[in-house]
């Protein structure tokens, strides 16, 4: 365990430059041997949305994201950990959240990058409206059972 | 105690307001029975929580089980299951 880090957690409506915050976490050092980064972006469904628009609980999304970062640390020898996650109105291609872990080795960049994705869609609190591309009133994404499943996971195999 | 109730996404705007300050009668203990009091309030209130299983509560933003008890919470959150990310 390296153990200390303090997680980069933001929740902003401007967009973010990937290799910008992946050189915050390595710039400098010379113990990172692995940088895994995680981009979500807004897909247009076969053309049908015109933009997402992403609610969520100010204060709590924070919190919520900054627990979930911190159970990562304890769980992975991380040397680095940032989540950024966007709201407001998002158009197609634009990117939505991103995580970045960074490790002495590859496996525990990967395995946190990929638990604080699962816990992020099921416990912070955000959520999508679509805005469609004919103009007509778009509905709330609907909660992947899927997405459940994926946090469920990381509890069995504790 | 006033109460401030938060909500989001179509429980906001099924309820029709993002938040509103409550005086709890006696008698609401748990999470589960502040769901059932607020749903005899009127029709955006039953369309909002026709299904309360489904919506997902935060006591002073933290996430909680519909069993948890209520006393003392400043601010209580209804939305539905989260889709960010």
């Amino acid at each position: 365990m390296t153990g200390g880090i303090i997680p980069v957690v933001r929740i902003q409506r401007q967009d973010f430059d990937v290799a910008a915050e992946i050189a915050r976490l390595t710039q400098g050092r010379a113990d990172i041997g692995a940088v895994v980064s995680f981009s979500g972006l807004c897909r247009d469904e076969q053309g049908a949305l015109s933009a997402l628009e992403l609610e969520h609980y100010p204060g709590m999304a924070e919190a919520e994201i900054a627990r979930i970062a911190a159970e990562a640390v304890e769980r992975w020898p991380l040397q680095g950990l940032t989540a950024i996650h966007r709201h407001g109105k998002i158009a197609p291609g634009e990117s939505i959240v991103l995580v970045v872990a960074a490790s002495a080795h590859r496996h525990a960049a990967f395995e946190a990058a990929n638990f604080l994705m699962d816990y992020l869609k099921s416990r912070a609190p955000f959520w999508k409206k679509e805005h469609r591309a004919d103009g007509s009133e778009g509905g709330w994404v609907e909660a992947k059972e899927a997405d459940a499943t994926a946090a469920q996971r990381w509890k069995a195999s504790e | 105690m006033t109460t401030r109730l938060i909500y989001f996404a179509w429980v906001r705007e099924r309820i029709g307001m993002p938040e509103e300050d409550v005086d709890l009668p006696a008698g609401i203990e748990t999470v589960a029975d502040l769901l059932r009091w607020l749903k005899s309030r009127g029709e955006g209130y039953e369309h909002a929580l026709q299904y309360p299983d489904v919506i997902r509560v935060a006591i002073n933003q933290e996430h909680v089980e519909h069993r948890e008890k209520i006393a003392g919470a400043r601010e209580i959150a209804l939305f539905p299951p989260m889709t960010g990310g």
